[in-house]
């Protein structure tokens, strides 16, 4: 990866030079130090390419561990909070870690890429407390953030852009599932991951070759409409599928300042990653005695009246306010105003109506709407070609 | 794994056996399973040579408290005072010797201005100790998930500091982090006075005069005056003596006490200790474990780093436990003549440590893991006061030796630069040199000698780094931050598990509350807690 140059203070990812040349508007954004863009033509027509066409995200900024050796599958189980043993060789699972006070320090994926051999992927940098975590376990963790780059493939004509490119067989891949192809005299692993609750890909690969896999995607993935997309566009995808962002609808623990900022993953609706069955795991203890005790918050996926995305609202119920939104959105594709917010126990269960208190503005005119909304229980995307094996050939 | 007993308790160190038997008294069934052949762990007697038997680790009583050694009866169970209040004399190799007992200080170089002095600084000192005597017998409050007790214990801690009255509680505040050095070049002018006052405060540590926290590490000396000592006592048989008394105590009170029986691991079952495998394999259930061993051994070799969680496994990886103090044991085949000093004040505690910058510059080699050829010494020869440690004319001098590296480059037998020697060799020389500029001839007397380094004393007392206290104790490492913070309190951190070992409030020297205070708090939490 280039090291910064004597014009900016920004890193630029491997495929950098391709990005800004595609990178219309000139918009740029930052992550983790990367210089990124927000969008690259039009948000929207950005969004509907991961809906309708395939849309390329460049997420080489993710922060990626390489955890190797005889105790690594082990380390892992005492790491994060569920089972690792289940995710077999082949595979990725999800999950979050926590501290030892059972609060989430991030959400992340783990990819299974060989015997004792897994890849970390995760939302905060994390190297630290991998080493710290490393005490006692015969386990080498490197940070290998800067030589794999990667790419998001994603939406439904994903799969035969990437067959066009070569990737035979590719198809038959599972969801969650990991393959590798030679590449360019390198390996260019794929995984059936991603961010936007549709059909779609990421792609692995040193961060040397990055610009070559990046033509090669783009050649034979024009007959498919292949578009590149921002960040924008990722964030409503995510709300719309329901996934959580680090940073935005948590603060990862270790960066939280205030106490009783963190959230432990009960109260961000993810216990079902959490496996007690494990003797030991980072937050065990905590988590035991939160169940014993009861969560202070709970995860809420609201559908909203109306069409004003209920961004940084206060939920009330009864006029009396129990939570705020973290993220919200108008969701095109499932043409629904989704809204994710923390509240206070106990309300949120599923079916709870509450209120959004809305503030918008028109051309400086700021107007308050009092917007209905109830718990749902499931994301409002989630279409069957998510999950179709064979991936189908749009 | 079906036994009917309530405790298995790890190591028959003095404060494991002072735990066991207030356990036992509240009728909880307990063992206690020793690795070595004998109980007292670091109070221990042994023959080092044929004949000559020497304290070999601690060599001093000052701290033992009143009420264990009354509650316990260890006088009924055979602890016999050899000697008692003895004074402390600054040596002298022209004979110029200080002597310090209390309140009272003599010698040739002490002017009544310093002997004012002294007694005024003894005097207000004393009162700060006292105040943190009262904070050692009981356990520590806990600062953030603090129950009614715990506040009630920080408010007396207040009030207590408020009892001092404005002006010695505003410089109690004002020097307890401070460094021994600007405290002594505050108040005295005799170089002898100041130095034997900053060893004092840095024995056992790895701090120099200079070093913050050493006032705390005087202090903390002090408590010992509290406790009864106006100086120091010496065991009939050795220090080995008190470890025999509390096991006889703990016998009677029922408590079942298996030696030579080295603890391998603390089985660990969904995250709660229930019971201990021995290094022969055989595995004992308990509802309740307790270690007596040092906190670093008890977390990454017994638990295991892997059967806790990150932030856990971090906190013990951080805890200060660099011992650089070593033992130095000579057999002597009559009794050695020092400058100067008259037979009477042979028996009392004799310190080798002519200024501060001299203990400073000694401890500067030991921060690059060297040792200076000019150590400073604290010395002892037990047999005057107690003959049946050597054979009939003999005597032995046990010494503790500051500062000695945990290794110096290339192990302690490893070759010594620009000698034929070893490390161990080239230091034992060092140290007989320095000890025949004020004993004469000395040299001439050895009929054996033992040097036992931080390595040594790590090896054979089961202590992490070798160091006495089981953690260096400093202001970020008491109360409820000792060993670390999560794990005070005497709970371990972990269900099951408890700690009861000088790495824990009020921590190291012979004192055994730390035994105490954890019995106390194990009672308190029930069964099984």
């Amino acid at each position: 990866m280039k090291p910064p140059s004597d014009t900016t203070m920004m890193l630029r990812t491997p495929f950098h030079s391709r990005v800004a040349a595609a990178c219309e508007l000139n918009d740029w954004g930052t992550w983790k130090g990367y210089t990124t863009p927000r969008a690259y033509t039009d948000m929207e027509l950005e969004y509907f390419a991961i809906r309708s066409t395939a849309g390329v995200f460049d997420l080489s900024p993710m922060n990626k561990y390489r955890i190797s050796g005889p105790d690594a599958e082990a380390y892992l189980n005492r790491l994060v909070t569920r089972d690792i043993s289940k995710i077999r060789a082949g595979r990725v699972g999800y999950t979050v870690w926590c501290n030892d006070a059972g609060q989430v320090m991030d959400d992340g994926t783990i990819f299974h890429l060989g015997e004792n051999d897994y890849r970390v992927c995760a939302f905060a940098r994390a190297i630290d407390w991998l080493h710290w975590s490393a005490l006692g376990f015969d386990v080498t963790v490197v940070d290998e953030s800067m030589d794999v780059a990667a790419l998001a493939v994603q939406g439904p004509t994903s799969c035969a852009a990437l067959l066009a490119m070569g990737l035979h067989g590719l198809e038959q891949l599972k969801p969650f599932g990991l393959v590798a192809f030679p590449f360019e005299g390198d390996t260019l692993t794929v995984s059936r991951t991603g961010f936007t609750g549709d059909l779609g890909y990421e792609l692995w690969i040193a961060a040397d070759k990055a610009e070559v896999l990046w033509d090669r995607l783009f050649a034979a993935g024009r007959p498919y409409l292949i578009k590149p997309f921002g960040s924008d566009a990722l964030d409503l995808a995510r709300i719309e599928a329901g996934f959580l962002q680090a940073g935005v609808d948590f603060v990862p623990a270790e960066s939280a300042v205030r106490a009783g900022r963190s959230r432990s993953p009960f109260e961000l609706g993810l216990g079902w990653l959490v496996d007690m069955d494990k003797p030991v795991f980072n937050g065990r203890r905590a988590l035991l005695r939160e169940q014993a005790e009861g969560s202070r918050y709970r995860f809420a996926m609201l559908d909203v009246d109306g069409n004003k995305p209920a961004r940084h609202s206060f939920i009330l119920r009864g006029g009396k306010k129990v939570g705020t939104v973290t993220s919200a959105a108008w969701c095109p594709s499932a043409k629904s105003n989704v809204a994710f917010a923390q509240l206070e126990m106990p309300h949120g269960a599923v079916g709870d109506e509450l209120v959004a208190e809305i503030y918008y503005q028109r051309e400086l005119h700021w107007t308050r709407v009092l917007a209905p909304c109830r718990v749902i229980d499931a994301p409002v995307f989630n279409p069957p070609r998510r999950r179709a094996v064979p991936a189908g050939a749009f | 794994m079906t036994d009917q007993r309530d405790v298995i308790l790890i190591g028959a160190g003095h404060n494991g056996l002072v735990c066991a038997n207030y356990l036992a008294r509240a009728g909880r069934k307990v063992l206690v399973i020793e690795a070595g052949e004998r109980p007292g762990g670091a109070a221990a007697s042994r023959e080092f040579a044929p004949g000559y038997t020497v304290s070999a680790c601690a060599q001093w009583l000052y701290q033992l408290h009143p009420a264990v050694c009354r509650e316990l009866q260890l006088e009924r169970h055979g602890l016999r005072w050899a000697a008692r209040d003895l004074a402390s004399v600054l040596l002298d190799t022209g004979g110029r010797h200080l002597r310090l007992l209390g309140a009272q200080v003599e010698g040739e170089g002490i002017s009544s201005a310093d002997s004012d002095a002294w007694r005024s600084f003894h005097g207000r000192t004393g009162k700060y100790a006292k105040l943190l005597a009262k904070v050692f017998e009981q356990r520590p409050p806990r600062l953030v998930e603090s129950t009614l007790r715990d506040r009630l214990a920080l408010a007396g801690l207040g009030l207590g500091l408020k009892m001092l009255g404005r002006d010695d509680m505003k410089d109690l505040m004002r020097i307890v982090l401070g460094n021994m050095y600007d405290l002594m070049e505050e108040h005295f002018d005799s170089p002898q006075l100041k130095a034997l006052l900053s060893f004092d405060s840095v024995l056992g540590s790895r701090m120099g005069p200079r070093t913050p926290n050493t006032v705390f590490g005087y202090l903390y000396r002090r408590s010992g005056e509290v406790f009864g000592y106006t100086g120091a006592a010496q065991l009939q048989g050795g220090m080995g003596a008190l470890g025999e008394a509390l096991a006889a105590s703990a016998r009677a009170r029922g408590v079942e006490i298996r030696l030579g029986s080295p603890v391998a691991g603390i089985d660990m079952r969904s995250g709660r200790a229930v019971g201990v495998t021995l290094a022969s394999g055989e595995q004992l259930g308990a509802q309740v474990v307790v270690s007596a061993a040092d906190p670093v051994t008890t977390f990454s070799r017994l638990v295991g780093y892997r059967n806790m969680e990150t932030g856990m496994a971090r906190r013990v990886s951080q805890v200060r436990c660099a011992g650089n103090a070593a033992k130095l044991h000579l057999a002597l085949d009559g009794l050695p003549r020092f400058t100067g000093l008259d037979a009477a004040a042979l028996g009392q505690r004799l310190v080798i440590a002519p200024d501060m910058d001299y203990i400073e510059r000694a401890f500067n080699a030991v921060k690059y893991d060297g040792y200076s050829a000019h150590p400073a010494f604290d010395i002892s020869i037990p047999s005057i006061h107690d003959p049946s440690l050597a054979p009939a004319g003999g005597h032995v001098l046990s010494a503790i030796v500051q500062y000695a590296p945990y290794a110096p480059a290339g192990g302690w037998e490893g070759p010594a630069a620009a000698s034929h020697e070893t490390h161990r060799e080239c230091f034992t020389r060092l140290l007989l040199d320095k000890l025949a500029q004020y004993a004469p001839g000395i040299r001439e007397q050895v009929v054996a000698c033992q040097l036992l380094t931080p390595a040594d004393l790590e090896k054979d007392f089961g202590m992490s780094g070798g160091h006495w206290h089981h953690g260096e104790l400093s202001l970020d490492q008491v109360l409820m931050m000792r060993p670390f913070p999560g794990a005070s309190q005497y709970a371990s951190g972990l269900d099951g598990l408890y700690l009861c070992s000088a790495g824990c409030h009020p921590g190291g020297g012979v004192m055994g509350l730390v035994g105490r205070n954890a019995a106390r708090e194990i009672i308190r939490r029930g069964a099984g807690a």
